[in-house]
């Protein structure tokens, strides 16, 4: 989905809620007053708020709370949430431990 | 689309693209960014290992660097309101071979003429620096004064901190043509609209060439992938910037605890790819055997996520930091060459000063963009 996002578009100011507090990324304990306030410094989008507040960059990176994070940006900009582009999926889908991940069934010396 | 004529146009919202838009309008002039992607910090800005460091660099980017690590990155989280993460704990480039120690000898001999503290330490002083490394570590490259941040923090920092000065950012809007009017650049035309300004800055990493053809200026930058994991967290383990003599592995633990490593299959170049950088099913088991081979402790840590991202890599990895003669109007910063990150802040300030006042703090000379001539 290409498409042009003004990012002075008006969406009025901050308004502190009683719900705040409430913790939507429980991986990484970050509340949904936070990303409210980050739609309000310009992240328009669920990847940059990914990127800036760590929301969704957790263990579960994101399977649990993608959607929530999504809905309450869509709501902070006015905008229905299908607008708004999922954070790209990536590679290992279940953590996984290094020396599982590094070890590929290569014969050594075949290899060298 | 109305729009009032901004004093500068900046063509890419990464980290040269909003630091330099953020110092601009800092100085009041008016700037407009246009980013070709949907999301601000998408290229290299995004992707990158977030070392600060000078030991390692090539001269002629050194003075600026170490420009900014002076005057920028101490005190950047007080001037953009975000952490940005910075930790100034040194940087140790390892070696594992006498030919390693060789290059690193080198690296260091033309960083302590350009006058950076950087110096070559044995094996017994590196595991004082970081007990954590494996036996096959025989020395390392240790310049106390380099260091670490966060790239996401910075570059969208940047962003919040500029827009809030009143900088335009717009994404999704690719730039496909400049055009000059009465010998000067007036025209940025993008996919749907045309944008005036006397002003141009062109920061758009590896897309910069094809942009700059459109107004006949060659900018040698190719795109060249690179891959990177992330761990979960893990107990706070060392600070330091690490990186190799080869530059083919690097890394950090991050202030959220999880480790940051990058490195090279060295087949990046023959990889097909659908228009965004893949993470090869080889890349990330590659990074985690040369991880486990500097650092047997972390065989257990689990990866949580991959990523790939290209670099804008120069002709000579070195980046282009200039105004163009033959288009009045015209500036240019790119072809960071995959360690643009660290040095992004400085390279903003300078070109902003260079745009003002035509004078930058920092001489950019070595970095002009017509110095690229045939090697015989």
């Amino acid at each position: 989905m290409h498409s042009i996002n003004d990012r002075n578009k008006e969406i009025g100011k901050f308004i502190p809620a009683a719900d705040d507090d409430l913790i939507i990324c429980r991986c990484e304990e970050i509340t949904k007053g936070e990303i409210r306030k980050a739609v309000h410094d310009g992240m328009f989008t669920v990847t940059e708020m990914r990127r800036y507040l760590r929301c969704g960059m957790g263990l579960c990176q994101g399977q649990t709370c993608a959607k929530l994070t999504k809905n309450i940006i869509a709501r902070e900009l006015n905008v229905s949430p299908s607008t708004l582009e999922p954070a790209t999926s990536r590679s290992p889908m279940r953590p996984i431990e290094m020396k599982i991940l590094g070890k590929e069934e290569v014969n050594k010396n075949e290899r060298d | 689309m109305k729009e009032t004529k901004p004093d500068v146009i900046v063509i890419g919202g990464g980290i040269v693209g909003n630091s330099s838009a953020y110092y601009l309008a800092k100085r009041g002039l008016s700037v407009l960014v246009l980013e070709g992607s949907d999301f601000i910090g998408n290229g290299g800005s995004s992707r990158n290992g977030g070392g600060v460091r000078q030991s390692g660099r090539d001269p002629r980017e050194l003075p600026l660097v170490m420009w900014g690590i002076q005057n920028i990155w101490p005190t950047l989280n007080s001037e953009l309101g975000v952490d940005v993460e910075y930790y100034q704990k040194g940087n140790l480039r390892l070696g594992k071979t006498a030919q390693h120690l060789k290059i690193l000898q080198n690296l260091t001999d033309k960083a302590v003429a350009c006058g950076l503290d950087v110096r070559m330490i044995d094996r017994d002083e590196v595991r004082k620096i970081n007990p954590y490394l494996s036996d096959e570590v025989i020395g390392a490259s240790w310049c106390p004064t380099d260091g670490h941040a966060n790239p996401l923090t910075t570059t969208l920092g940047y962003y919040k901190a500029a827009r809030a000065l009143g900088v335009h950012f717009i994404t999704g809007e690719k730039v496909v043509e400049l055009k000059k009017v009465k010998g000067k650049i007036h025209q940025v035309i993008t996919e749907n609209t045309t944008y005036t300004a006397d002003c141009v800055l062109l920061a758009a990493g590896y897309e910069s060439r094809a942009i700059a053809k459109t107004i006949g200026i060659n900018i040698p930058v190719r795109k060249l992938k690179i891959e990177c994991l992330v761990t979960e967290i893990q107990p706070r383990m060392f600070e330091q910037m690490l990186g190799t003599a080869e530059a083919d592995f690097y890394g950090h633990q991050s202030k959220h605890g999880s480790f940051v490593f990058g490195g090279s299959t060295g087949l990046e170049p023959y990889e097909t790819d659908n228009g965004t950088p893949i993470s090869s099913s080889i890349g990330a088991p590659c990074i985690c055997r040369g991880i486990m081979k500097y650092f047997p402790a972390l065989s257990r840590a689990k990866i949580v996520r991959t990523w790939a991202g290209w670099v804008d890599e120069c002709a000579d990895k070195v980046a282009i930091i200039d105004k163009i003669d033959e288009v009045p109007g015209l500036f240019v910063s790119c072809g960071f060459s995959g360690h643009g990150f660290g040095i992004g802040p400085a390279a903003g300030y300078n070109m902003a000063e260079l745009i003002a006042t035509g004078e930058s703090p920092v001489d950019l000379t070595p970095l002009r963009y017509n110095r690229f001539k045939a090697k015989i």
